[in-house]
């Protein structure tokens, strides 16, 4: 258990810089989430605290203890990697036991630690096969009890359960979660699913392009996104966006049909007239009475999953396009209009250059 | 081959020329210094006595390319190994086809072709050195008894005829190797549909089959010729001792018979840099091509 | 298969096993030579079937040797053994080594010693026999074990395979290795020998057979009978000149001489194939 912290790290490859100056404190037992798609840099800023790569600028503490310049090894730290990276040739209890007999442990005390980690992860009956005779699922475990057994002050995962398949992802997931329960070990936790990220995560760090896009809780990232990026990146199907002005008084935004939106609280005075992007996820809209409507779609496929309907559409007269999501089994015509509306406090208002969220 | 992604390294300075230190130290003395002494020597000329020597640019090589018996050799040695190269992988591409069709026996069939592998090139023509000889050998016999006078000591034809099939019959086991394997790694699915499409066996075979073993072919092609440039030193002196009257002998033996038995340094050596010439521009050709197919 | 042709099945069958009896029949006679006396042989055409005189031939040929080489085969198969087994083990190591420092380390020259190796790929011993000669004499190890085996072990097919195989493993499990503790020695020791197994295998048959049947080298070096190896004392064995080549004793030491790499090739069989396929990638 532990805290930890990376301030203002950067990290470059030759001439080009990856990462931009990310900062962030752990807290004790956290489990910090670096969510983002392919080639964001989670793995590399995960690495750097991992001391697999080595650090540009900025500092890495461990439990007040700055670790730039420190071997992984002797960092306290323990990795789970996305291959898993189990030693072939090695039984399981000696691929956990490994890192203990390096550090010169006790016959006894690696035998303590390894069963007791086999015990957690349901291993026991496994310690004397190769990984090559255990399932996606196994291999996983085994990975995780080598991290178990040393105790480390912090737990790294790399993507673990990409290379699981659907069903084991959502059980290895909750296994995580349960792991992490009890042992409450300092995690972070690299990912670009969203959905293993809003469910794991204590705390998230969504990453788009070697910046940190927004630090927060999953709930707070999907209620108050802080920029378009984050904003698009969670929720599924992803958020709608389009390109609209904002009313003279600032309290609502407009659309070309000459309908329009109501903004939240006191909505955006500072922006009055300016041209914004406006986002709203697909779950927000309602379909309402006519006298009820903010605006009117114009329906074009209809998609039905059963628990949700998916409606494609465009705004009534111009050719935006929107998602939605309706509950439970609907049924609607090609080239209908139908009446909609959105709660104030879904509209999300982005500037149009910074893509910086603009409303509270 | 030379492509290298990014790679996890230790940080080691001291371990990594430790670790090379054997094999460079090796190469060093017994490759790269002996290869450039032949280059500098080849430029020399030792007197009798091997007291002195002087430098005499590439007269060396003049007086070679001039000399009958090198000109000589360097015809021999080229129908050699394109006689060698040529029987030894057409034999073993039909063996190759045929155990490939075989399902029965097959795992039998391939043990029994390739353990002459295992049998050195100078043993390969020991044996058929044996079987030939004029006095002893089962085949001269045979072949006395239709009125074939057989002497591969006296008739030249003969002796190139020997050497050959020695030199052949030990190699077709390395091609017939990698046919069957080249074979192997074309999907079944293609010759599946080229006989939906109606083309008989035969057809099949030479325009499906053959140029998708274009690869292996060429590749066998490089290191056949390699082969019988060099590792068939053991069957010339075995069976002819490059004679007679030179009709034996190669390039590979000649530089042995000038250097130790002649005891002409300079030429041996100069002889010996036109070889490292051929093997460069035929490595090269190998590396060239391999690498140009990876790029497909 | 796509058809069924019954007589195609026939002809093919038929010419493999042609194509087998071509391949076994020199080595067939070559037994039942060893396996007659002198006369017997002599008597063309020589009988085609195993005679009496197997435990005779090989019992002389193994102790005593024959008239033309002083030394008795059995010493020529130790060394011989000596030698395909300093060969094979020698270069299996520093070839190891050397593929372990170009893959797993940066360090300057790197590059200059991956084309030094490279180069010599295009040496064979074929193009350089003469100083290369001159260097072993000058360090007096001709007529000796070392000379035999010393200029023959830095090879770069093996170096190559082994730099292609760790290249092929995957980053992560050094990573992991390091996240565990393990620093390169270690990493060598417990993780990428025993995962070499394989291919120390394949390369260790055909690096026997190499070192067994290695003719050119110890025919230039050896003058001493001692040192001989079975292949030279086979090639001395029939350079009688005037005099009578002992056929029944040169069959005895020739089939000695293909036993046992003809042993590792079909024990081995997967290895050796293996070996071969990866060794010209």
């Amino acid at each position: 258990m532990a805290n930890a912290s990376i301030e203002n790290v950067k990290k470059s490859f030759g001439e080009v810089e990856v990462l931009h100056g990310i900062s962030c404190e752990i807290h004790d037992g956290e489990f910090i989430v670096i969510l983002g798609p392919s080639g964001c840099g989670k793995s590399t800023l995960l690495r750097l605290i991992a001391g697999l790569e080595k650090i540009t600028s900025g500092i890495i503490k461990i439990e007040e203890r700055v670790v730039n310049n420190l071997e992984p090894a002797d960092r306290d730290i323990a990795m789970v990697f996305q291959n898993y990276a189990l030693y072939p040739h090695m039984t399981v209890f000696n691929n956990m036991a490994y890192g203990l007999k390096i550090r010169k442990m006790s016959k006894t005390e690696i035998e303590r630690r390894v069963n007791k980690a086999a015990d957690i992860l349901e291993l026991s009956e496994l310690l004397s096969r190769k990984p090559r005779q255990l399932s996606g699922g196994q291999r996983q475990r085994v990975a995780m009890g080598r991290c178990i057994v040393r105790e480390p002050k912090l737990f790294l995962f790399d993507e673990p359960l990409s290379n699981l398949d659907a069903k084991l992802r959502v059980q290895m997931r909750l296994e995580i979660r349960r792991l992490h329960q009890s042992l409450n070990i300092t995690s972070i936790y690299v990912t670009h699913d969203q959905v293993e990220a809003m469910t794991l995560a204590d705390r998230l760090i969504v990453m788009d392009n070697g910046f940190a896009g927004q630090i927060g809780t999953p709930l707070d990232v999907y209620k108050k996104p802080a920029n378009k990026f984050v904003a698009g990146f969670i929720g599924s199907p992803a958020m709608n966006f389009f390109d609209t002005t904002i009313s003279d008084d600032g309290r609502s935004i407009l659309l070309s049909s000459g309908e329009s939106m109501k903004l939240s609280g006191q909505g955006l005075p500072e922006n009055k007239g300016s041209t914004v992007t406006v986002g709203i996820r697909p779950e927000h809209f309602t379909v309402c009475s006519e006298n009820e409507a903010q605006f009117h779609l114009r329906t074009d496929q209809v998609e039905k999953l059963g628990a949700d309907t998916l409606v494609h559409g465009f705004f009534k007269d111009n050719g935006v396009s929107l998602t939605l999501r309706l509950n439970g089994i609907q049924h609607f015509e090609k080239d209908n209009l139908l009446p909609m509306q959105v709660a104030p406090e879904n509209v999300h208002v982005f500037d149009q250059n910074t893509d910086k969220r603009l409303n509270k | 081959m030379f492509m290298e992604k990014q790679r996890v390294v230790f940080n080691n300075q001291v371990l990594p020329y430790l670790l090379l230190a054997p094999q460079v130290a090796i190469t060093l003395v017994f490759f790269i210094w002996p290869a450039s002494q032949a280059l500098f020597q080849s430029v020399l000329q030792e007197d009798p006595f091997g007291l002195s020597s002087t430098f005499i640019w590439f007269d060396n090589f003049k007086m070679i390319f001039t000399d009958e018996n090198y000109r000589n050799s360097l015809g021999t040695t080229a129908i050699f190994s394109l006689l060698v190269a040529a029987s030894s992988m057409s034999i073993a591409l039909l063996l190759a086809v045929l155990a490939n069709r075989v399902i029965f026996a097959g795992r039998l069939y391939k043990t029994l072709v390739i353990w002459p592998y295992a049998v050195a090139t100078m043993v390969a023509g020991v044996l058929w050195y044996f079987l030939f000889n004029p006095t002893a050998g089962i085949i001269s016999h045979f072949l006395k008894n239709m009125n074939y006078d057989w002497n591969h000591s006296l008739y030249e034809g003969q002796a190139f005829f020997l050497v050959i099939l020695a030199s052949v019959w030990r190699q077709i086991s390395y091609n017939f190797i990698f046919f069957l394997a080249g074979l192997q790694s074309i999907p079944p699915s293609l010759i599946e549909a080229s006989a939906i499409d109606g083309a008989s066996p035969f057809r099949r075979f030479w325009t499906i089959v053959f140029p998708l073993l274009s690869p292996t072919s060429f590749f066998l092609i490089v290191v056949n010729v390699v082969y019988a440039f060099f590792d068939t030193f053991g069957v010339i002196d075995a069976v002819t001792g490059g004679g007679p009257n030179n009709a034996t002998n190669i390039l590979v033996f000649k530089v042995y018979h000038d250097g130790f038995k002649g005891l002409d340094f300079g030429s041996s050596a100069a002889q010996s840099v036109i070889l490292m010439g051929i093997v460069i521009a035929l490595t090269i050709v190998q590396f060239r091509y391999i690498e140009r197919k990876v790029h497909y | 298969m796509v058809h069924n042709r019954p007589l195609l099945t026939v002809v093919t069958h038929g010419i493999i096993l042609l194509g087998i009896l071509v391949l076994i029949f020199p080595i067939y006679v070559t037994f039942v030579a060893s396996t007659h006396t002198l006369q017997a042989i002599l008597e063309v055409p020589m009988p085609l079937l195993p005679g009496k005189e197997f435990i005779n031939n090989y019992l002389m040929v193994l102790t005593s040797g024959s008239n033309s080489v002083g030394v008795s085969v059995g010493k020529m198969m130790i060394n011989s053994l000596i030698m395909a087994l300093g060969i094979s083990i020698g270069k299996i190591i520093i070839s190891l080594l050397a593929a372990y420092a170009l893959v797993y380390f940066r360090f300057r020259f790197r590059n200059f010693f991956f084309w030094l190796i490279f180069i010599t790929l295009m040496l064979p011993v074929e193009v350089r026999i003469l100083p290369t000669y001159e260097v072993v004499a000058k360090m007096g190890i001709l007529n000796s074990y070392t000379g035999l085996i010393l200029p023959l072990i830095a090879s770069a097919t093996a170096t190559f395979l082994f730099r292609q195989f760790f290249m092929s493993i995957p980053n992560e499990l050094c990573e992991a290795a390091r996240v565990d503790g393990a620093g390169p020695v270690r990493f060598f020791i417990d993780i990428i020998l025993p995962m070499s197994r394989t291919s120390i295998a394949a390369l260790f048959v055909i690096l026997f057979i190499y070192g067994w049947n290695q003719y050119l080298w110890p025919l230039l070096i050896t003058t001493d009978e001692q040192f001989y190896t079975m292949l030279i004392g086979i090639k001395r064995m029939l350079d009688v000149g005037e005099g009578q080549v002992e056929w029944q004793l040169v069959m005895a030491s020739t089939m000695l001489a293909i036993i046992p790499p003809v042993l590792v090739v079909v024990q081995m069989q997967k290895q050796f194939i293996q070996g071969l396929t990866e060794t010209e990638k």
